[in-house]
């Protein structure tokens, strides 16, 4: 590349990146205003911070956020699991069946799956509300659960669990001491995905859900009617553990891998 | 090995349940109307009927695509270059510009296109800078908006896309045509933009797809009055209740949506066709 592509690359990288963040720093900054208006900034203060955690619907909607994606995280990941070894041993047309039927949520548009479900849990009766909410995420979480582990599966030596049963391994040792390790990466990543899409869901949610019980998303649809300066305190604290966790988790293996070197050097 | 096959079958159930029947139960409505009770179901085409015989419905289906298709464009001009630069830079600082792409992914969508009310309203940061130059113009609640709105949300997905197809592309094609007497343009246009089609197309599904059945970024952007066909469907289930009629249009989408997936795809293959001509 030569230098004067170089620097109109810098610029167009540097403009979108602008793009990306302007809102982002728009809300953080805004959160510390002291008045009630988006648009001017009239000095700091940290009433909105104060508000928003003496807000009852605000911090119940972050309690509800946190605790359906902890929960359809662990489900869905142990589930998604147990369901993928299986199939990985199950026979051809069971597998092509399950992993389209698998993969229809994830190619369909999340308010198709959204009405399927509201329809569903009306014709049955069953209250909306937290439970309702729990199911749906767990029904659309399990599919990248699977869809992360497959992959994983595929390359892992079959030979490996029949060894472990001829070594005299019972079924559930050959699983938890050989399978579940091999595939730890996978299992991984797609509870990362699962919780971050559980996290983040609105659609879905915002069908399903009944008797007060929202999640952030949920929340900010119905407030952004009329102006609330809390959820820009609520979207910085967000804004803040996404950042942290993100920089962490690319950081952390760097200094690994530089600590791993340094000892390897005094070897 | 064989008895952990039926490890698999507590989810066969389950998908059955809660992903195969809500499809049939989506169907079902769609192609009934409303009786007094379940018994009284017959089959029908009237929802379609109504649906293309309003003008308003059908304004409201073209709206929708050429949002979609508008943004979805944008997105490729935009966002190819940039994933262009990105895959040229190495080592740490390629990861860093991924990391800086991904992050705003991670944070919830709504909160980022709430950030845009405030940024884009009458006496907002944006139209202060803009009257400076004398430029008075509207911004909140206008098709600008909402597509503003889409592209913010749907690009990193592009962006990503065809970042990963350029750099699982093998240099040593652009270093094979530039030593076989091609310019830089003549590489990039016979070797570099074709490999990378694949990660277009894939992008295009993932920006398209969103952006034809949003409905939080037009109520929230566009205001009450900007309604696409998410919108249309919300109100037919949380507003006026009409379950066959909400359930016939989220088909109509679906169809609509499957049908412009097949013409990319196929618009894809007949390029590589061409370029295989050409070579």
């Amino acid at each position: 590349m030569n230098k004067k592509t170089g620097i109109f690359s810098k610029i167009y990288i540097f403009i979108i990146m602008a793009f990306f963040y302007i809102p982002i720093i728009y809300t953080v900054i805004f959160s510390f205003n002291s008045s009630r208006s988006l648009t001017h900034f009239e000095g700091f203060s940290l009433q909105w911070y104060e508000k928003m955690f003496n807000d009852s619907t605000m911090m119940q909607a972050v309690f509800y956020t946190i605790a359906i994606a902890v929960l359809a995280t662990v489900i869905s990941t142990i589930v998604g699991t147990i369901t993928a070894i299986g199939l990985s041993k199950s026979n051809r047309i069971v597998k092509i069946v399950v992993e389209q039927i698998n993969s229809l949520p994830i190619m369909n548009p999340e308010i198709v799956t959204a009405i399927g479900l509201l329809m569903l849990f009306s014709t049955l009766a069953v209250k909306k509300g937290f439970m309702t909410m729990l199911l749906a995420h767990i029904m659309f979480c399990i599919p990248y659960v699977i869809l992360s582990i497959m992959p994983k599966l595929r390359s892992l030596d079959p030979n490996l669990a029949d060894a472990a049963l001829d070594l005299g391994a019972t079924p559930w040792q050959a699983l938890t001491k050989v399978i579940v390790p091999q595939i730890m990466p996978g299992i991984v990543s797609g509870a990362l995905i699962a919780f971050t899409m559980s996290f983040d869901d609105f659609v879905i949610s915002y069908f399903v859900t009944g008797n007060g019980v929202n999640n952030i998303s949920i929340m900010v649809y119905t407030m952004s009617k009329r102006i609330n300066p809390s959820i820009n305190a609520l979207s910085t604290i967000i804004i803040l553990i996404i950042t942290v966790v993100l920089i962490l988790i690319n950081v952390i293996p760097i200094i690994k891998d530089k600590k791993m070197k340094k000892e390897n050097e005094r070897i | 090995m064989r008895q952990f096959k039926s490890m698999a079958y507590p989810y066969i159930v389950w998908i059955a349940a809660m992903i195969v029947v809500p499809m049939l139960m989506i169907l079902m409505y769609a192609f009934t109307v409303k009786g007094n009770d379940v018994t009284t179901f017959r089959f029908a085409f009237e929802n379609f009927g109504r649906f293309f015989s309003d003008a308003i419905f059908v304004e409201v289906l073209k709206r929708s695509l050429f949002i979609a298709v508008v943004t979805t464009i944008i997105c490729i001009i935009l966002g190819y270059p940039a994933a262009y630069i990105i895959a040229q830079v190495q080592g740490k600082k390629k990861m860093i510009l991924v990391l800086l792409i991904t992050l705003p992914m991670w944070i919830n969508m709504l909160v980022r296109t709430y950030a845009w009310m405030g940024i884009l309203q009458d006496d907002g940061i944006l139209s202060t800078i803009l009257s400076f130059f004398g430029i008075e113009v509207k911004m909140l609640h206008t098709s600008f908006a909402v597509i503003l709105g889409m592209v913010y949300n749907f690009i990193p997905f592009m962006i990503l896309q065809i970042h990963t197809s350029l750099t699982k592309m093998d240099k040593s094609l652009i270093e094979a045509a530039s030593d076989l007497g091609a310019d830089r343009l003549q590489c990039f246009l016979r070797v570099t933009l074709p490999l990378s089609l694949p990660g277009v197309i894939s992008g295009i599904t993932l920006v398209f797809l969103p952006a034809v059945s949003s409905f939080f970024i037009p109520k929230l952007l566009g205001g009450g009055q900007f309604v696409l066909i998410g919108n249309v469907i919300e109100s037919q289930f949380l507003t006026s209740g009409n379950w066959n009629f909400g359930s016939a249009i989220s088909l109509i989408m679906a169809v609509i949506i499957m049908i412009s997936m097949y013409i990319t795809k196929k618009v894809d293959k007949g390029e590589h066709m061409e370029g295989g001509r050409f070579n």
